[in-house]
Parts: structure tokens; sequence; C-alpha cells
């Protein structure tokens, strides 16, 4: 399974890592962060900006579909130095990814890309989260109806997630079940998969914000949330 | 600057880590550039918002299949050819006077590809994903998209497997216009809700 724990800090940007919290709550996680300024639309924009754009769309989307990046894809942009991360296009988060979900893969090795691009071939971090051994239990039918309220289980993992920060910790209302999907936390971290279901919580901007505002729906899996015994009509 | 403005950036042009990586993939033979090629020419021209714009158009002249659309979005998309990847399990959110949605995704850049095609790069972009779920009617605004006081406005973060498609509100003084004519008109933006149509 995929080479972990690299050590190489010649490879790596910014600090070595091992002392620090580096790989917690990823810079990825954007919701409700402050300071970026206006959204910037383009007119007209095209799909692609420059050709290089395309290859490596390209070169991720054959990599994914031929299985190569399985549970490592999304993870290895998360694991992208948050300067760089936030210094560089979304292509090149892609190509990032593409190359060290491969390697971690065992499919290319560093060496080979080195060699190939005649100097070092910049890779996000390693991996940090241990692997899982045991996916635990699937679940099959889900534990919440429409209507429920729930709260996200407050938890910083080292490794992936699909729960954003700006919800754990929050209570929320269920207002849809979604159906039966494997967890990513532990698909990106374990050769065996845990199914269980996934749902639309709806959160008041109270909740969130601490002030009133429009309501916020996050599709959370159902052990990210906990009961809190209580619930709406509905 | 020393540390404070350190800025890790490789020193590597992207384009020559592209050629690298692509190069070293083919002469492994692992993939080859024809299949790259094939994938490009299709997310360029072969999907895009024409699509979904013709789901909306079809939703609005035919309330049968607004139903559906509503009830099971990824089959009654299906209907009119659209599927695949980022479009596998779909929901679709309807505007009303009273109620308008908005899609983001705050951790990375889910979005239904079947039907809008790849995402533009202020979906993807850092001031999008963390003001709409903070700020949703102000960034909306900015925009060009004003809701009114007495709208509600529903954010609908996608980081599960579902990715959304806004059905938006048909304009009015178009009641004479043909489906074709009315898919015309529907935007990419109309449909991600940050537009009105």
């Amino acid at each position: 399974m995929p080479v972990l724990g690299r050590d190489d800090v010649t490879r790596e940007h910014g600090p070595p890592h091992g002392g620090g919290i580096e790989g917690v709550d990823g810079v990825h996680d954007l919701g409700g962060t402050q300071g970026f300024g206006s959204v910037e639309m383009e007119p007209a924009e095209p799909t692609f900006h420059s050709d290089w754009e395309r290859r490596a769309f390209g070169l991720a989307f054959v990599a994914m579909s031929k299985g190569l990046l399985s549970g490592r894809f999304r993870h290895a942009i998360e694991r992208m130095d948050p300067v760089w991360y936030l210094d560089s296009t979304y292509y090149e988060h892609w190509l990032t990814a593409t190359a060290t979900g491969l390697v971690e893969g065992g499919h290319l090795s560093e060496q080979e890309l080195d060699d190939r691009l005649g100097e070092v071939f910049p890779m996000s971090r390693p991996i940090r989260a241990p692997r899982i051994i045991d996916p635990g239990p699937s679940i099959d039918r889900p534990c919440y109806a429409v209507g429920s309220v729930v709260r996200v289980r407050e938890w910083h993992p080292l490794g992936h997630t699909r729960a954003p920060r700006y919800v754990r910790g929050k209570s929320g209302v269920v207002v849809r079940y979604d159906g039966i999907y494997s967890v990513p936390d532990v698909e990106y971290h374990c050769d065996a998969k845990r199914r269980e279901p996934t749902y639309s919580v709806r959160f008041e901007a109270a909740e969130l914000w601490g002030e009133p505002g429009d309501p916020i729906h996050v599709d959370l899996w159902e052990s990210y949330l906990e009961p809190t015994g209580g619930s709406t009509d509905g | 600057m020393g540390d404070r403005h350190h800025k890790p950036l490789p020193t590597t042009p992207i384009e020559e880590r592209v050629v690298a990586l692509e190069a070293l993939l083919t002469g492994k033979g692992i993939l080859t550039s024809e299949e790259v090629d094939r994938v490009i020419e299709y997310y360029e021209h072969e999907v895009g918002p024409m699509n979904g714009a013709r789901v909306v158009a079809r939703a609005w002249c035919d309330p049968a299949y607004r139903e559906r659309l509503l009830e099971d979005a990824t089959s009654a998309i299906a209907e009119l050819g659209f599927s695949g990847p980022e479009g596998d399990h779909m929901v679709v959110v309807e505007n009303t006077p009273a109620v308008h949605n908005v899609v983001v995704c705050t951790l990375c850049s889910c979005y239904p590809w079947p039907v809008l095609g790849l995402p533009p790069n202020w979906y993807k972009s850092p001031p999008y994903r963390s003001r709409m779920v903070r700020e949703p009617r102000v960034a909306l605004a900015e925009m060009g998209c004003r809701v009114a006081d007495d709208t509600e406005v529903r954010v609908w973060d996608s980081s599960a497997e579902v990715r959304y498609l806004v059905l938006p509100m048909r304009p009015e003084g178009t009641d004479g216009l043909t489906e074709p004519e009315l898919a015309r008109i529907v935007t990419r933006d109309g449909m991600i809700g940050v537009a009105h149509h």
C-alpha cells in the first residue's frame, strides 16, 4: 500500500514536519475564513486558460479513471504546503496531487520524476494520519429522520475528512437523506471501506456565526453526527 | 524578509512539470497521450452549461418533467442524455419568490460536471468558498445578484456525494418563447445560483 512517512525535508516546502501541526484542519477548509477579498469573475472565461491546464486536467482524469489515484487525490491536494496551496492555481493543485498520488500508490518514484524534470519535482507533504486497520461496521439504514436535530462531532483529524470545520460542534436539522456511501475518512486511510448514510443538514446562521443571517446546508456522513435528542416537526 | 514572508514556492515552471509527468507516464505505459486528448476534447467541447440549460428549459415548459426533476434529479437529467462523473447523485433546488438557492463547495470544487461542465475559476477560488457560507447575501450582491430582503437565501455546501443544480425562476415576459429559445437565456451563473436566471 502507499509509501508513507517520507521524511526527505529537502523536498518539503516550508519547515520540516514532525513537530508541528501541519496537516490538521488544512488550509483547503475555507468556509467562513476571512480576508480573501472580492470574488473575481472573468467574463466569457474559457474552460482552460492554457495548454498545461488541459494536460494537467487530462492526466489527472485518466489516472483517476484507471483507479490509480483511488483514495488519494483529494487528500494529496489538502496536504500541499498551505502557502503554496493559496498561491497556486487550481490545476497546479491537480498536477501536484496526481504526481503525489501516483508516487504514494507505487506507480512512479520520486527519483523518476526528478530525473525527468531535471530538478526536484515538488510534491504534497506526507500523510500524517495512521493507517486504519479495521474500517468498522457499515451502517445500512439511516439513524436520523428528516427533522431530527443533530450535532456535528467536534474533532480535528490528522487525515482526510469531509466535515467542514465551520460546522463542527454545531447543531442543525436534517433536511434530506441522500443514501449510503463510503466514508472518505476511512476510505482514504484504509484498505477496506465503511459505508454510511449521508444527510443534508440545515444550520442557522446564528448557530454558526452568532448573528442572524441565511441558513447553510452541509452534506454529512452519519458518523460525523451525534444525536441531541431533539426533533422539529420537519 | 526572513521567515515572515516565507513563500515556499516551486522553482520549476508548471509547464515543465506537466510535460515531465506526461512523458514519464506515457513512457512507462501507464497511460497514452491519446487518452488524455480524448478527455480534454470531451470536457472542453462536449459538456458545459448548455446541457444544464436544456434541463432548466424543459422544466420551465413541462410541469411533469419539473416534478420528476425535483423528485429524482439524477434520473430526470439522464432522460436528456446527461450523466457521468460528478453527476451520479444530483439534487435540483428550485428558486421561488420566497427562496433563492446558491451552491458552493467550501472544501474543494465539487460541481455538477455533466450539466455545467468544469467549474469557472471563481467557483474554486478562496474568496467564493470562504464567503458564500459566511455572508452569502453580501457576496451575491457583489457578484451582481441582489436578493430581496424578504427572500431567504439557502446556501448548499456540496461536501459529500450530492451535486447540486439550481432551477432558476422563469423570467417574466418569456411566455412566447419555445423550449430551445428558453435554453439560450439560461446561464451557468443562474444554475449555480449567483445570478437570477
